[in-house]
C-alpha cells in the first residue's frame, strides 16, 4: 500500500510542477488546472483505446493541455481580464469539452488495452509489479524535473521568472509579456494534462470529474513542500514540490485509513484540503510575525546594552 | 533624432474626469542632446515621457525616432531603442532574481531563446561592469537585498548595456538620499559621456537643471513654455527661470519638492 502513496504522489507531483509554473513562477493564479488535468486524462484514454500507442497518446494529451493553457492565456491577454477569471472560464468550458472527448460518457474504462502501468512490470521484470510501477513513475518524474530545471536555466526560462516578479522589466527588455504568458501557461497546462494522462492509466479509467478541486490540492502540496526547507534555486524548488506532493498524498492516505476513527469520510477531503491550505498560510504568516518579534526583541536588547555600557 | 509633432493626449475623454494632459507639443531632440525637463506637478513631463515610451496610446500627433514613425509601436518594441529609468528603484530590476540573472537578461533586447548565456566569460563581463558601484563580489545575491541607490545604479548599468538611442530619466534620483543621489548622478554623467547618449531627464532641482546638459525645457499645463540651449542656457540663472515662468503664466512657480536649492 505504501508504494501506492508514492506512485500517486509522483503522478500528482507532475501536476503540482505545472501549478508551480503558473502560481509561483509567473505569479498568475490559474484555475485551468481542474479542466486540463481531466482533458489530459480523457485524451490519453481515448487515444489509447483507438490504438495510437502509449507514446503518441501521451504526446497528444500534452498538446491538448498546452492548448488549454493557450486558451486561458489568450482570454487573459486579449480581453485584459485577470488570469484567475480567464482560468475559471476555460475550466468551465473544458468540462463540456472533456465529456465530448470521452464520447459523451462521464467515465471511460481502459480495459483490454496496453497502458503504461501494464508495461512497467515488463520493463522491470526483476521487481514485484507494484514496485515496477513505482520505479517507472519515479523515472518519469525525474526526467520531467530535469527537463524543467534545464529549461528554467535558459535565457527564456529566466525571462519567465523575471515576468513573475516584475512585468515592467520584461517590457523594458523588449519582450512582449503576452508571448511569455502564452509560453508559461502552455507549458504549465501541458504538464498538468500529462499528469492526467498518467493518472488515467494508473487508475485504469478516465473520468470527466477527475479534475474537481485539483488546483487547490496542488496549492496545498506546494505549501506543504515550502515548509520543508528554504531555497530560491529551481533545482530545490522542484524537488520541494515533489516531496510536498507525496506528503499531501500521504496525509490523504492517513485520512482514508484512520479517518473513520474520528468520523472523517472521503466526502470531507475537499474541506480538509481547503483547511490545509488555510492552515499553511496561517503558519507561514505567523512565522513572519515570529521572526519580526524576534528581531524586535534583539533590537531592544541592543539598545539596553548600549545604555548600560 | 526624436521628432514629436503636434502631440496631444487627453485622459478619459468623454467622461467627467476628462483631462487635457498635453496639447500640441512640438519637440525636436537632436542626437547628443542632454535635455533637462522642469515643470511643476501636473505640467505634463511624465505624460510626455509615457507618450514617448509608449505606455499608452496618444490622442493625436506623431512621434518619429530616427525618421521612423513609432506612434503606434507597442511599448516593448520601443524599448529596443529607448531606455528608461523610473523614479521607483524597484521598477527597473527583478527583485527576486540575482544580479547576474538580471544582467544576463539585459545583454540583448527582444525575446530570449533556449540558450545558456550564463557562462564564465559573461560573469567576468558583469563583474567588471558593476565594479564601479562596488557590487563585484555580489553577483549571486538577489537584487531585492540591495539598497535603493545600488539598485538604481544597477538599473542604469543594465540600461546602458544595450546602447539605447534615447535615454529617458524620470526623476531617477528623487527617491534616493543626497549622497546616493550624487553617486547615481555622477554615474549617469559618466555613462552619458562614455556612450555618447542622447538623454532627456526630468528634475525638480532648478539649479541642477541649469548646470546639467546642453538644453533646458520647461513645461506647464501641458505646454512647453521654454526651450533654451547652448550659450543662451548657460547665461540663465534660477531667478531668470522664475521670472520667465511668471511672465508666461502670471503666477509663481510652485514645484513639489524643495526647489531653488
Amino acid at each position: 500500500m505504501i508504494e501506492g502513496i508514492f506512485v500517486e504522489g509522483f503522478i500528482f507531483s507532475i501536476m503540482t510542477l505545472g501549478i508551480l509554473i503558473s502560481y509561483r513562477i509567473l505569479d498568475l493564479a490559474d484555475l485551468t488546472c481542474d479542466g486540463s488535468v481531466a482533458a489530459g486524462a480523457a485524451t490519453a484514454a481515448m487515444c489509447i483505446l483507438s490504438g495510437w500507442g502509449i507514446v503518441l497518446s501521451m504526446a497528444a494529451s500534452f498538446l491538448v493541455g498546452v492548448l488549454c493553457g493557450l486558451c486561458t492565456a489568450a482570454i487573459h491577454n486579449k480581453l485584459r481580464i485577470p488570469g484567475l477569471l480567464a482560468g475559471i472560464l476555460t475550466m468551465t468550458m473544458l468540462y463540456s469539452v472533456n465529456l465530448r472527448i470521452l464520447g459523451n460518457k462521464a467515465n471511460v474504462p481502459l480495459v483490454k488495452v496496453t497502458t503504461l502501468y501494464r508495461l512497467f512490470p515488463r520493463f522491470f521484470p526483476f521487481l514485484p509489479s507494484e514496485f515496477s510501477s513505482l520505479l517507472g513513475t519515479l523515472l518519469f518524474v525525474l526526467v520531467i524535473m530535469l527537463v524543467m530545471v534545464a529549461f528554467f536555466h535558459t535565457d527564456l526560462g529566466t525571462s519567465l521568472g523575471a515576468l513573475g516578479s516584475n512585468e515592467q522589466v520584461i517590457i523594458s527588455l523588449g519582450m512582449n509579456p503576452s508571448t511569455l504568458k502564452y509560453i508559461g501557461l502552455g507549458l504549465s497546462n501541458g504538464l498538468i494534462a500529462l499528469s492526467g494522462a498518467l493518472l488515467a492509466q494508473y487508475q485504469g479509467f478516465a473520468d470527466a470529474n477527475l479534475g474537481t478541486g485539483m488546483a487547490v490540492q496542488g496549492l496545498a502540496a506546494i505549501m506543504l513542500g515550502e515548509f520543508l526547507f528554504k531555497t530560491n534555486r529551481i533545482e530545490f524548488i522542484t524537488l520541494r514540490v515533489i516531496l510536498g506532493s507525496i506528503a499531501y498524498k500521504a496525509l490523504m492516505f492517513l485520512g482514508r485509513k484512520y479517518g473513520h476513527i474520528v468520523g472523517i469520510t472521503p466526502n470531507d477531503f475537499k474541506l480538509l484540503t481547503g483547511l490545509l491550505v488555510i492552515i499553511s498560510l496561517l503558519v507561514a504568516y505567523s512565522r513572519v510575525h515570529a521572526a519580526e518579534d524576534a528581531a524586535k526583541k534583539k533590537a531592544l536588547l541592543r539598545i539596553q546594552e548600549a545604555q548600560n555600557a | 533624432m526624436l521628432d514629436i509633432q503636434h502631440l496631444t493626449k487627453v485622459f478619459e475623454p468623454g467622461t467627467v474626469n476628462e483631462k487635457l494632459a498635453l496639447e500640441n507639443i512640438d519637440l525636436h531632440v537632436n542626437r547628443g542632446d542632454v535635455i533637462c525637463m522642469i515643470g511643476s506637478n501636473g505640467s505634463g513631463k511624465s505624460t510626455l515621457f509615457n507618450a514617448i515610451s509608449g505606455t499608452f496610446p496618444i490622442t493625436a500627433g506623431r512621434i518619429l525616432l530616427d525618421g521612423k514613425d513609432i506612434t503606434r509601436m507597442p511599448e516593448y518594441r520601443r524599448s529596443f531603442d529607448i531606455g528608461r529609468i523610473f523614479q521607483d528603484p524597484t521598477k527597473g530590476t527583478s527583485g527576486s532574481m540575482s544580479i547576474q540573472d538580471n544582467m544576463m537578461l539585459s545583454m540583448s533586447k527582444g525575446m530570449k531563446g533556449l540558450k545558456y548565456s550564463m557562462n564564465r566569460k559573461n560573469q567576468e563581463l558583469f563583474r567588471e561592469l558593476i565594479r564601479p558601484i562596488g557590487l563585484e563580489d555580489r553577483l549571486q545575491d538577489n537584487v531585492g537585498l540591495l539598497s535603493g541607490g545600488q539598485r538604481q545604479a544597477l538599473t542604469l548599468i543594465m540600461v546602458c548595456m544595450s546602447h539605447p538611442k534615447l535615454l529617458l530619466l524620470d526623476e531617477h534620483t528623487a527617491a534616493l538620499d543626497p549622497k546616493n543621489a550624487r553617486i547615481v548622478m555622477e554615474l549617469t554623467e559618466k555613462y552619458i559621456e562614455k556612450e555618447k547618449l542622447t538623454c532627456m531627464m526630468v528634475t525638480h532641482n532648478m539649479q541642477f537643471a541649469l548646470e546639467f546638459g546642453n538644453r533646458l525645457v520647461m513645461m506647464d499645463g501641458g505646454h512647453i513654455i521654454l526651450d533654451v540651449s547652448g550659450d543662451e542656457k548657460r547665461r540663465l540663472s534660477v531667478k531668470d527661470l522664475v521670472d520667465e515662468f511668471k511672465k508666461k503664466r502670471g503666477s509663481g512657480y510652485t514645484p513639489d519638492n524643495g526647489l531653488l536649492t
